[in-house]
């Protein structure tokens, strides 16, 4: 029975999500029902995360997966439950923002609610993951929720588009990525992530289709993290989508794929090698994605320089920090794992906590996202314009800010597993990404506003705002709480 | 016996299906066509599981199959929904007329 203490954040937050559908039924006149219990729901999971993270590690689920229920199918360890424990985080601040902004698009429908629930189980089942079918899942899971609230305000067609686009392009490569796990197992015969690493050292494998399959599933999860070359539905679909929906699929969304990236790479790129060929495998892999992540940090910042629109640039920026936490794999040593632990808590502050006040100061036709429009915000809205230079500087890497560190465990991780170029260009890109952060807090805090208004709005976002903020000075301040949480994880 | 046909055709066959299904994907223009053709590479997808499960002799391909069929259904009911929302905001479902956002 140890077994199902193990699984309880998994069953507590499908269990909400499917009471969230059937309080939508049962309840027709109020709102308000769907929306606590999915707050309810999210808090439950939380502490059940916490509580099963709190176990002893001694239960035979752990150190012996074939004898639990699962059979190796769903992996119980520290990272699983910190990734949880972040996705319901995310998702609970994203639900307290999100009622005022739907309210203000008129598109408050109650499947919204249970939606991001559903979303945060896939999301849940990527981590857990032990087995090639569990990605498969977690991954579509979360995904078509997520096409689904990317049109949720459905008469505004630029959000239409922008559905239509991640759907279309979100299948595709999910096709990328079936085929190369059809070509793993082929070339394998297994599609247990724990006995991939065994066929290599026994040398019981067929190198070609696993070059074919290792190449098809980078391909895939290169789409859902949104990394270089297949980064450009990201700026369309992040622009497009409400905005709150952004901020959650930027931060919770390729959390998950990462963790999924991880998960895979850890499979295919031991960090013992057995044996000369799956050394040579393992090495072109890395270095691989070590170029995919230099050209993702790259394009994602100088593409960023140039856009007019708030959510663009973000979204643009958003591509060049799935750069920075590709090292983390690419490292391929325990720094670089806790670097993406570390760095995946400080951005899911900082960036949920930027597109809430996007979100706030956003008008009912969505038209007032450019660059100028904050101009001389920090008159007409103090608090926000504070907060969001806050996140402004923590995403550009400022010290004191939760996000300096985060940059500084995965740099120091990569030069430790000796890419040292690759830092370099983490560092200049960084430094390019520096300028359009400062810009926007420029143009709130030393131009002129010129007459521009943004609604008044008060409400529960001001907790989602409290949570980012003190979030990000906390782990900025004494990062070493984090740390010592996060160390001995993996 | 008849001889069996060797694993190579079958993946052959299932490589050919996904290359007209990407192709698909990359050149037409409707988005109905794009979704079908979309479905065709998880046909392929199934087909190479369903030949790997058959030579190796194990079951955990089959099962995958079923998986992936599942989740295609969920998924085209949730693609052709966003097709209609698209229909009903703009009168078009082809893509290179939906380009208010640079593509």
């Amino acid at each position: 029975m140890a077994e199902m203490q193990l699984l309880l954040p998994l069953i507590s937050i499908s269990s909400f999500a499917l009471l969230a559908v059937l309080s939508d039924a049962f309840t027709r006149k109020t709102k308000e029902i769907t929306y606590y219990v999915s707050l309810i729901g999210l808090i439950v999971t939380s502490i059940t995360a916490i509580y099963a993270m709190a176990l002893p590690a001694n239960t035979s689920a752990l150190t012996n997966p074939l004898d639990s229920i699962s059979k190796g199918m769903v992996v119980f360890g520290g990272y699983t439950y910190f990734f949880d424990i972040l996705f319901c985080l995310s998702a609970f601040m994203t639900i307290l923002a999100s009622r005022d902004y739907l309210t203000k698009a008129y598109t408050e429908y109650k499947e919204y609610y249970s939606l991001i629930l559903f979303s945060v189980s896939g999301m849940m089942m990527i981590a857990h993951a032990g087995n090639l079918v569990m990605i498969f899942i977690g991954i579509e899971t979360m995904s078509i929720p997520f096409y689904i609230l990317t049109g949720f305000i459905r008469n505004r067609y630029r959000s239409v588009e922008s559905a239509l686009k991640y759907f279309l392009l979100g299948s595709f490569a999910t096709g990328f990525l079936l085929y190369g796990m059809a070509m793993i197992y082929g070339a394998t015969g297994t599609t247990d992530l724990a006995l991939i690493p065994l066929k290599f050292k026994e040398l019981t494998f067929n190198p070609t289709y696993l070059s074919i399959g290792i190449g098809l599933i980078i391909i895939g999860l290169s789409f859902k993290v949104a990394a270089f070359p297949f980064h450009q539905w990201a700026p369309d679909v992040y622009e497009g989508a409400p905005t709150v929906i952004t901020g959650f699929m930027s931060t919770a969304g390729k959390a998950a794929a990462l963790v999924g990236f991880i998960i895979i790479a850890r499979a295919l790129v031991p960090n013992v090698y057995f044996a000369a060929y799956s050394s040579r495998t393992a090495q072109s892999v890395q270095l691989v994605i070590a170029i995919i992540s230099a050209a993702t940090m790259l394009i994602g910042n100088i593409s960023a320089l140039v856009q007019k629109n708030i959510k663009r640039m973000l979204a643009y920026s958003s591509i060049a920090h799935a750069g920075y936490l590709l090292m983390g794999i690419v490292a391929n040593n325990q720094h670089g794992l806790n670097g993406i632990l570390f760095y995946s808590a400080a951005y899911l502050f900082m960036q949920i906590g930027a597109f809430i006040i996007i979100s706030v100061l956003e008008n009912a036709k969505a038209d007032n996202l450019d660059l100028d429009n904050y101009k001389g915000l920090y008159k007409t809205h103090p608090y926000l314009a504070a907060m969001l230079a806050m996140f402004m500087f923590s995403l550009a890497g400022i010290p004191p800010m939760g996000g300096f560190f985060g940059k500084y465990y995965l740099f120091a991780a990569a030069i430790e597993s000796g890419f040292v170029w690759l830092t370099i260009v983490a560092v200049i890109s960084s430094i390019i990404s520096v300028y359009f952060y400062i810009g926007l807090v420029l143009n709130m805090y030393f131009k002129e506003n010129d007459g521009e208004e943004f609604p008044d709005v008060k409400g529960a976002y001001i907790i989602s705002l409290l949570i980012a903020t003190v979030g990000i000075l906390v782990i900025g301040i004494y990062p070493s709480i984090l740390m010592d949480i996060i160390t001995g994880l993996w | 016996m008849l001889p069996i046909v060797p694993l190579g055709y079958y993946l052959g066959l299932s490589a050919i299906i996904f290359i007209i299904g990407s192709i698909g994907v990359m050149t037409r223009r409707s988005a109905i066509i794009i979704f079908m053709s979309i479905e065709l590479m998880l046909n392929s997808v199934n087909l190479a599981f369903v030949s790997f499960s058959s030579f190796l002799g194990d079951t955990t391909g089959q099962i995958f199959v079923f998986f992936i069929m599942s989740v295609a259904a969920a998924e085209s009911a949730v693609g052709l929904a966003i097709i209609i929302a698209l229909f009903r905001n703009k009168q078009t479902i082809y893509v290179d007329e939906v380009n208010l956002m640079r593509w």
